[in-house]
């Protein structure tokens, strides 16, 4: 038999999908993504990601930086390491799950970005509750999913690669309802 | 209606399943009264219930919440792992 090579591939096509209003809905490219799943004693991942990524642990609704690599907190007992493929000291002390091509990633940035999340999820998104650099595990039009704010007025968006095409949608349509209203 | 996630924060009800009334297991596996009570009745207070809710679509965690059920008023929660009930 053939041996046969998977090859992950983005769940979009790349690129900028719409602009209104200044705000911009952008498809990002896939990258390396692992999660990070410890178990009862999270100090042993603790230490290797610091050892072999220059990575902290993220406390829950934060993301640590490095060179080339972020690690987000992923919900509880999870982390998600972005960026680079993980180091084999990792697989010591963590359980490791490739999950590159099982999420479809997008930035919605611009004045209007958070007026119309707020239209789609739940989240407290006033800057004191949500700041620049916090991360979340929330829902979006009723779909799981991952928010993080990239800056005052950037979210990047997270969810299952087969809602990728319903995320789109959500966004366009609640980007559309803001800019007609004229208010950004 | 909101509910404080000890891992997440105060989050909106959208977020949350609810799991059931937070009861003790009986000891033992003969069945009995105490069985009986544990699977079928329930007390449905006007007032003050211990509840289990799964932050489904925030963290995953299963929280123990303690809350007022004329008022709403959520009067404390916790990560039911290594606890509960
Ligand atoms: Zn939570």
């Amino acid at each position: 038999m053939p041996e046969l090579t998977l090859i992950a591939q983005n769940a979009l096509p790349q690129g900028v999908v719409t602009t209104l209003a200044g705000t911009r809905i952008e498809v990002l490219p896939m990258r390396r993504l692992t999660a990070l799943m410890p178990g009862p004693d999270a100090g042993p991942l603790a230490e290797a990601l610091m050892a072999q990524h220059g990575l902290g642990l993220p406390a829950p609704g934060a993301v640590e930086h490095a060179e080339q690599a972020e690690c987000l907190w992923f919900g509880m007992g999870q982390y998600l390491l972005v960026g680079p493929a993980p180091a084999p000291g990792l697989a010591e002390a963590a359980t490791l799950t490739d999950q590159s091509d099982a999420w479809a990633t997008v930035l919605l940035e611009g004045p209007a970005a958070r007026d119309v999340l707020a239209r789609l999820c739940p989240l407290d998104l006033r800057a004191r509750a949500f700041a620049p650099g916090a991360t979340a595990r929330t829902e979006l039009a009723h779909m799981a999913a991952s928010v993080t704010r990239t800056g005052p007025d950037g979210f990047r968006v997270m969810v299952f690669r087969s809602m990728a095409e319903t995320l789109l949608h959500e966004l366009r349509a609640a980007l559309e309802a803001v800019a007609a209203r004229g208010m950004v | 209606m909101r509910l404080t996630c000890p891992l997440c924060g105060e989050r909106d009800l959208r977020e949350f399943t609810y799991r059931g009334a937070a009861l003790a297991r009986p000891e033992g596996e003969a069945w009995g009264d105490d069985w009986h009570d544990y699977i079928h009745l329930r007390d449905n207070p006007a007032g003050e219930s211990r509840e289990y809710w799964a932050h489904s679509t925030g963290c995953a965690a299963v929280l123990l919440v303690t809350r007022d059920t004329r008022t709403h008023e959520v009067l404390g929660s916790a990560l039911a792992k290594g606890g509960g009930a």
